[in-house]
């Protein structure tokens, strides 16, 4: 199935721009015949809002010091940031026939050589330490940009992410932004029966944090948190409750899709799934 | 030496504005004159490494000449993998200093013995490993990393180690190696962080006409200068107070078989390696009580060999 630039490649609306996330992100994993489906569907629709509108980005000069920093934790979800990006013109869609291919720099997690990706990340927890270190040195240098930070739930395992989720209320990095994306589902089963994050929501509240929990799909809300008025001092975090496998019936809050690639049979009948909605 | 080390740093500071320190709530009596200079480029992060290090790393990203500084093996092993992917691999202008180098805080036990981790992160790409031998060596090394884009890890003393070189180090260049003595038979040693005051008593103590060579820098070494080395003398003995695997020892032998392979270099020469035999310290006892029992020492019959 090659992935080619069509007309409809670069929606307005953000609905729009989901489903065409969505459609790539399965083309690019039926390609490569890769992992971690249920995962990348699963943040795609907080990928759309925060693309489409939220993160002030400039394609065109992608290190401009002025921008909002994005660092998607979870690396091995990348196929549906790659698809964002080059549905928002990082780079040319075709690049992604590549993705996990020999001596392409699209690898099946992501990679700071692809345009528009801050860090390399795959390894759990790194990418939170990273923010803290982003948003501490916007604050040193008195400049506004945000830096958002997605992670995964199962990723809040490790440790790492709790020296951050103390450090930055205590340094009042209030122009740090976390998502996570609560889909419950860990690489070997439900995330409360593996290390129970809940009740989550106390538990960064009791850290101080300013914590809004929403529907992760539902592209009202998920806009509504990130430009809620900022309590001062206070760092932001967005429990995002979202499903597995989003957008494709059989794929959803099932954790095989952790793990499993689509066949063709399996492939069409989700781009069929797609298009209908 | 890590006084030395501040000094210095406060020294580059001044004129730097780049430079940034993190501590991991170590550095009593050390970092605060840092911290009340340059409150702005200073933060103790508390005790969490694993987060100083991706703290670093953001920081680095933002243009920032970030230093970390902590004891022995917490600022190093236990952030290892910060240091590999979140640091190393990315390029970042992240400077992980450790006090405590070796044996330095001998009866705190092996938690605070840093006895493995040049071996560790030697093996890392982009990394520069430093290991100073004495407080001169420290500052030239700061003033280096200073200066020197990209990761770098110091491996510095504790408090009060002697000076072995008359003056200060001007305009130390990466992997440079400094002679200390020339000597008249065919041996030389070569030492690392340091040892380098114990060698060089040892050969003056005992009349020993060996030649004497620091490596303030265990990666890289100026390979040029090793073959120079090699071809001037018969015996070759590395002392470092780390494990014998993986270490200093084996960056010289390493180097050496490369320069034969390469054939830069014709007859490998006698090669003695003197360093921790893979083994834990699990007594109390002070510096040199330590490097005593590990066998960290030279002996008159090492200097011994044909033709010198």
């Amino acid at each position: 199935m090659k992935i080619k630039e069509r007309i409809d490649d670069h929606p307005q609306k953000t609905e729009d721009f989901a489903k065409s996330i969505r459609k790539l992100t399965l083309q690019m994993v039926f390609n490569a015949k890769a992992s971690h489906i249920g995962g990348a569907l699963s943040m795609v629709d907080i990928l759309a809002v925060l693309y489409n509108e939220i993160l002030s980005l400039d394609p065109s000069n992608p290190s401009n010091p002025a921008r909002d920093r994005f660092l998607l934790s979870k690396g091995h979800a990348c196929t549906s940031l790659y698809a964002t990006l080059a549905l928002k013109q990082f780079f040319p869609i075709e690049d992604l026939n590549t993705y996990s291919k020999n001596d392409s720099i699209y690898l099946s997690h992501t990679s700071h050589y692809v345009s528009g990706i801050e860090i390399s990340a795959g390894s759990l927890g790194h990418a939170l330490p990273v923010s803290c270190g982003l948003a501490l040195a916007a604050k040193r240098k008195h400049e506004l940009w945000q830096v958002y930070c997605l992670i995964s739930d199962g990723e809040l395992d490790e440790g790492s992410n709790w020296e951050s989720i103390l450090f930055a209320p205590q340094h009042k990095l209030d122009n740090l932004n976390v998502i996570v994306d609560y889909n419950k589902i860990q690489s070997l089963g439900n995330t409360n029966d593996v290390i129970a994050l809940e009740p989550l929501q106390l538990k960064f509240k009791a850290f101080n944090w300013d914590v809004i929990e929403i529907d992760g799909h539902n592209h009202a809300e998920i806009f509504n948190a990130f430009t809620r008025e900022k309590i001062e001092g206070v760092p932001r975090v967005i429990i995002a409750n979202t499903i597995k496998g989003k957008g494709i019936s059989f794929m959803e809050n099932n954790l095989l899709w952790h793990y499993k690639s689509p066949s063709e049979e399996q492939y069409n009948e989700a781009i069929k799934e797609l298009e209908i909605r | 030496m890590r006084t030395a080390f501040i000094n210095q740093l406060i020294e580059e500071a001044t004129h730097n504005e780049k430079i940034f320190l993190l501590v991991g709530d170590l550095g009593f009596s050390v970092i605060e004159p840092f911290a009340e200079r340059f409150p702005e480029r200073y933060l103790n992060v508390g005790i969490a490494e694993q987060n100083m290090a991706g703290i670093a790393a953001g920081l680095a990203m933002e243009g920032y000449c970030v230093f970390i500084y902590s004891i022995g093996n917490f600022p190093t092993l236990r952030c290892m993998e910060q240091i590999r992917y979140d640091i190393c691999y990315h390029n970042l202008n992240v400077k992980i200093v450790a006090v405590g180098g070796g044996y330095a805080y001998g009866p705190l036990g092996t938690s605070h013995h840093a006895t493995e981790e040049i071996g560790m992160l030697r093996t890392i790409p982009n990394l520069v490993v430093c290991a100073p031998g004495d407080p001169f060596e420290a500052k030239a090394i700061t003033t280096f990393c200073c200066n020197y884009q990209g990761p770098c890890y110091i491996r510095i003393g504790k408090a009060g180690e002697p000076l072995v070189h008359k003056g200060p180090i001007e305009h130390l260049q990466l992997g440079e190696i400094l002679k200390i003595q020339e000597g008249e038979n065919k041996v030389a040693v070569l030492s690392t962080g340091a040892m380098l005051k114990y060698v060089v008593d040892f050969v003056k103590d005992n009349n020993i006409k060996a030649s004497v060579y620091s490596f303030p820098f265990a990666k890289p070494i100026d390979i040029e200068v090793l073959a120079a080395i090699c071809k001037t003398h018969q015996k070759i003995i590395t002392i470092e107070e780390h494990q014998k695997a993986a270490g200093f020892g084996s960056v010289v032998l390493e180097s050496i078989n490369d320069l034969i392979e390469a054939g830069s270099l014709s007859t490998f020469p006698f090669i003695k390696r003197i360093g921790i035999q893979d083994c834990f310290a699990s007594v109390a006892g002070s510096q040199g009580y330590l490097r005593q029992q590990a066998g960290l020492e030279l002996h008159i019959e090492d200097f011994k060999c044909i033709n010198c």
